[in-house]
């Protein structure tokens, strides 16, 4: 199965199931995230959106289905990577971080430094280099895992909520970075349960509601003409579940 | 040699006039201890880290097993070697019983599961943490385990005093396996335990008063390592 999609395509997922001990956590699903584009997982809490993105970037394995990414695998490169919620941060400077990720993909020891200092003052944090990771504040360290991951060279990056621990000027800061790394052609899978981020941010939304897809469509179109009830409910405000 | 003098001040003048004998068994406590805890540090470490990041079954029987042996009465240990390393024991050809050799495996085998449980259990709880991302950069359980050794090397070095801590305290098994043969195997515990009893309570204390010492500067280095840990790694 080799992941020869069409270029235009990042990921496609088909009959795509996830179940733990004998419970369906993610039910059958179909979808594709086009290259270059913004998906954003819309959906309440307990929807499915983490398992989901995991099982995109490979954490967890489909209890049936297939995740084809297509993934082009240059040296120096990861083709994917992911953001989590609470940011992982290793036990080492902020300098560290990078250069630890950068070595962990077979980046040459030569070019470490170098790399991770492109990084890190592409997403101003050259001022905290030699900061242990763990003491910033929590909008710095998930600036620090968007640049830690940028540093890989993705192509494709999934973002599990990135935001939803951060006050509302991290907030901004880290979907302004977002909006960069759009611009710079990277394709973006992230999941909120913020409706105003999702408008914001999002070219194609993924609404998932109890482990299941309800609706996949373009924003502007599930915004302003959502096709079942359950997206509507939730547009509105009202509990989904 | 002491009547009613105070052997305290004969004990303070031991250390005052760095006495060479005196010296000589502070010198092979210090060379056996440190060795040991070097072994039990080179073995226990990956060890206990492989165990950490590893799912097999038996692992917890182990896991329990290991804790159990943290708490081994030294002296059985000291038998257990007495009888390997005696002269017609299955390790005997080595001709080690009543050597520094001796007392440094026996000492080893009672700081390794302290050493193992403890990076075990440091290790685990940096691992879940870790381990979704490490993963996601390409590291399985056993390429993150030089990463999570790194990472946790203030508090693996606060376990590695720990256990420098317990075998500079045990007395038996060293006496066993060592025999307290003076300017051989004549450790500080073991000329204590004897050396009271014969009555040289001058040297005795000297060498409690060392002891003591040791164990002060061995909680001071734990609480400073963790201070600095916390400044470097967060
Ligand atoms: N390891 C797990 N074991 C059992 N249930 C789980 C596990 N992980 C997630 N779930 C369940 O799966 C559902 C979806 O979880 P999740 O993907 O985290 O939701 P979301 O990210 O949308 O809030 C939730 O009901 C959650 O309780
Ligand atoms: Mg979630």
């Amino acid at each position: 199965m080799p992941d020869n999609l069409n270029p235009a395509v990042a990921l496609s997922v088909s009959g795509l199931s996830f179940a733990i001990s004998g419970t369906e956590l993610i039910h059958p699903m179909d979808f594709e995230v086009k290259s270059g584009r913004r998906l954003v997982v819309l959906g309440p809490n307990g929807a499915g959106k983490s398992l989901l993105l995991r099982l995109g970037h490979g954490l967890l394995q489909p209890s049936s289905g297939q995740v084809h990414r297509n993934d082009r695998h240059l040296p120096g490169r990861r083709a994917h990577a992911m953001l989590f919620q609470t940011p992982v941060m290793l036990r080492r400077s902020v300098l560290d971080n990078v250069t630890h990720a950068l070595a962990a993909i077979g980046v040459p020891a030569a070019q470490l430094r170098g790399r991770a200092v492109e990084a890190l003052n592409r997403f101003g944090l050259m001022g905290l280099a030699e900061r242990p990771a763990r003491l910033l504040s929590g909008g710095e360290q998930q600036r620090l895992a968007i640049a830690r991951a940028w540093a890989l060279r993705p192509d494709l990056l999934f973002l599990d909520e990135p935001t939803a621990a951060l006050d509302p000027s991290a907030t901004r800061l880290i979907e302004a970075m977002l909006a960069d790394l759009h611009a710079e052609g990277v394709t973006l899978m992230m999941s909120t349960h913020d409706l105003g981020q999702a408008r914001r941010l999002a070219d194609d939304i993924l609404f998932l509601a109890s482990g299941s897809l309800v609706e996949a469509s373009e924003a502007e179109r599930f915004f302003n003409d959502p096709q079942t009830a359950q997206a509507r409910a939730f547009i509105a405000g009202d509990l989904v579940w | 040699m002491i009547d009613d003098a105070s052997p305290l001040i004969a004990a303070l003048a031991l250390i005052v006039r760095l006495d060479p004998a005196f010296l000589g068994i502070v010198g092979l406590s210090l060379r056996v201890t440190l060795t040991a805890v070097c072994l039990a540090a080179l073995i226990g470490l990956p060890l206990g880290a492989l165990l950490a990041v590893s799912r097999f079954r038996g692992r917890l029987a182990m896991i329990v097993a290991i804790n159990a042996l943290m708490g081994l009465p030294p002296v059985v240990v000291g038998l257990v070697f007495f009888l390997l390393l005696s002269r017609s024991g299955p390790l005997g050809g080595f001709g080690l019983l009543f050597t520094p050799s001796a007392m440094i495996i026996a000492q080893a085998s009672l700081v390794l599961p302290i050493v193992i449980a403890l990076t075990r259990q440091t290790i685990e709880d940096l691992w879940a943490g870790y381990r979704e991302y490490l993963q996601s950069i390409g590291m399985g359980p056993k390429e993150a385990i030089g990463t999570l050794l790194w990472d946790a090397r203030f508090s693996l070095a606060t376990a590695l005093l720990a256990g420098f801590g317990r075998a500079t305290a045990e007395v038996g098994a060293v006496l066993i396996v060592g025999g307290n043969i003076a300017g051989v195997t004549r450790m500080m515990t073991t000329a204590i335990a004897l050396e009271t009893s014969k009555g040289d309570l001058a040297l005795a204390l000297g060498l409690g008063i060392i002891l003591v010492g040791i164990t002060l500067l061995v909680n001071a280095l734990a609480f400073g390592m963790s201070r600095i840990g916390v400044r470097h790694a967060g």
